[in-house]
């Protein structure tokens, strides 16, 4: 049976792993080819492990697994100028571009904050989200047969959580200004029948949420806490879920879906 | 291949045809069993004909076809027990409960809210709103019984999220059942079952396909046709497409119900060309 995207090309940032990685598999599974990027190096201000180049290797390998073309590249979705050079490799090699899905993210929570934390936070998770569109957006449009773009914010991307740290405030604060970008690029790429939609995950099984400062951060203001509490009883939910609500928005079954806020979230923004 | 709802059975109202048959025929394809209800009677003034015995014949064929069982019955979702008494009948045929469609509704007549007839009014709710909430409550408990979770699905509209003159009726009932799936989706969670609403544009269908709601859409004319409805449509929408087929609500509908979405609850999902961010 052929896949629900065979032939495309999906420019995915935040690759290297967790829910990046898994957008690029469940993708390729489809039928899609990838062009991959990531930092793949850490940001100061973050204190948890980021991606490395071998996960970014990784991803490589298990795209080509299952016999799709990936284009790989490490760069800073900051830096627009590099971000630009590594699209244009995976567009010059792959020859179209149909799905962009702005997926990389940090979240710099932790116990000594600094005022770092939310440059360096609002520079990746709002202004790279804007790069990332932007560098893509000429090829989309001249492709000339439509395209879908997801921007993965977040459930601080509909309510006020994410803590009181300059770290946590500039999360929520670039998890909501995503949402603006979205509605805006609906308005303005609908003529050039490109969709997008914005995703909101609770907490995810991943490496950015599943680790000792996050932990420490989480049992340090009860708050916090409750912004974990889901309606379903499941503490946290998996990368793939992310990625199946993705396929739908990015897939013909979502062909006419655009401007919307998706909510991937056990029911958390509905009971909070 | 095996489909994504192998093994489930579907409760689904207003199917025999529209929006209702499509959701059918769709989740059958993914290996559902299907009870599906219809009221095939004129109970209120709607602009377009009431739906027939021989259409939800056809919707009950087109299951079949698919090698995969139906039960159907007449049921007015204004009485509760022939609601129960449907899905009681056919989860004793089918021997479980999974998913539950509220698909069933009316678009009556535009007319200023504050001045709108009792009759007008009182139908609406009972129908687009009531209905749902008896929907659910005949068929819930089977679910629960099966103690493997679910999903409930209602059929809201655009205007379940904004507003338009003339049609408070419409819009009051449509917004109601967000309310009652937001706190449904709190209620059912500890248990697994999901609760969720769609919010479609124009579908493609007889109730916005007719006489009357072209006169509404262009009344400078004396005959308006579907081909004047079109431009007029697309105009709300951010997408250059004039009205979604009811397969698009389809597509929704068994995204949110099968395990691609098995974390998804309280949520609403427009399918809607992009109005609501217009």
């Amino acid at each position: 049976m052929a896949g629900q995207l065979e032939g495309k090309v999906a420019f995915i940032t935040g690759a290297a792993r967790g829910q990046g990685r898994s957008h690029a598999l469940r993708l390729a599974q489809e039928g899609a080819d990838i062009i991959a990027i990531d930092i793949a190096a850490q940001i100061d201000s973050v204190t948890y492990p980021m991606a490395t180049p071998e996960d970014l290797d990784e991803t490589v390998r298990q795209v080509e697994a299952l016999d799709r073309r990936i284009v790989a590249t490490q760069a800073d979705v900051r830096d627009r100028d590099a971000l630009q050079a590594a699209f244009d490799r995976g567009f010059a090699e792959l020859g179209r571009v149909d799905i962009v899905l702005a997926n990389a993210g940090i979240a710099p929570l932790t116990m000594e904050p600094t005022y770092q934390e939310w440059t360096d936070v609002v520079a990746t998770n709002l202004t790279g989200v804007y790069h990332t569109v932007e560098v893509a957006r000429k090829a989309l449009i001249d492709g000339g047969r439509g395209g879908a773009i997801v921007l993965t914010s977040s459930t601080a991307g509909l309510n006020g959580i994410g803590g009181d740290t300059p770290g946590g405030l500039g999360y929520t604060a670039a998890k909501h200004g995503v949402v603006g970008l979205m509605r805006s690029y609906a308005n303005v790429l609908a003529q050039h029948s490109i969709r997008v939609n914005t995703v909101h995950p609770t907490g995810v099984n991943t490496p950015m949420v599943v680790n000792d400062q996050m932990q420490q951060f989480l049992e340090a203001d009860p708050q916090m806490g409750n912004a974990m509490a889901n309606a379903l009883p499941v503490p946290m939910i998996e990368a793939i879920d992310i990625s199946n609500a993705i396929l739908f928005l990015v897939s013909d079954a979502g062909r006419y879906v655009t401007g919307v806020t998706l909510p991937v979230d056990a029911g958390f923004t509905n009971k909070k | 291949m095996t489909g994504k709802l192998e093994g489930k059975v579907a409760f689904i109202t207003g199917a025999a045809r529209g929006q209702g048959r499509s959701h059918a025929v769709r989740l059958a394809e993914e290996g559902a069993d299907i009870i599906a209800v219809d009221v095939l009677e004129q109970i209120v003034d709607t602009p377009y004909p009431p739906a027939t015995e021989e259409d939800l014949a056809e919707t009950a064929r087109q299951v079949e076809a698919l090698d995969r069982r139906i039960v159907t019955a007449k049921a007015d979702v204004r009485d509760l027990a022939s609601l129960t008494s449907a899905v009681d009948d056919g989860v004793a045929q089918l021997g479980r409960l999974d998913i539950i469609a509220a698909n069933a509704g009316v678009l009556t007549g535009m007319t200023p809210t504050s001045s709108m007839d009792d009759d007008l009014w009182d139908d609406m709710v009972d129908i687009n709103l009531s209905g749902v909430w008896r929907s659910v409550k005949a068929a819930v408990p089977h679910i629960r019984a099966g103690g493997r979770g679910g999903a409930i699905v209602f059929t809201s509209s655009i205007f379940g999220l904004r507003g338009t003159g003339s049609s408070g009726h419409y819009v009051a009932a449509k917004h109601g059942i967000v309310g009652l799936m937001r706190s449904l989706a709190i209620e059912l969670g500890p248990e697994m079952i999901r609760v969720n609403t769609i919010h479609p544009t124009q579908v493609d269908t007889d109730m916005i396909q007719n006489d009357r709601m072209y006169r509404a859409f262009s009344p400078e004319k004396d005959a308006p046709t579907r081909e004047d409805f079109a431009p007029k449509s697309q105009a709300m929408h951010l997408l250059p497409v004039p009205w979604v087929e009811p397969r698009d609500i389809s597509n929704a509908l068994l995204f949110l119900v099968s395990d691609d979405a098995r974390y998804i609850t309280g949520v609403s999902l427009p399918v809607d060309l992009g109005m609501l961010a217009k």
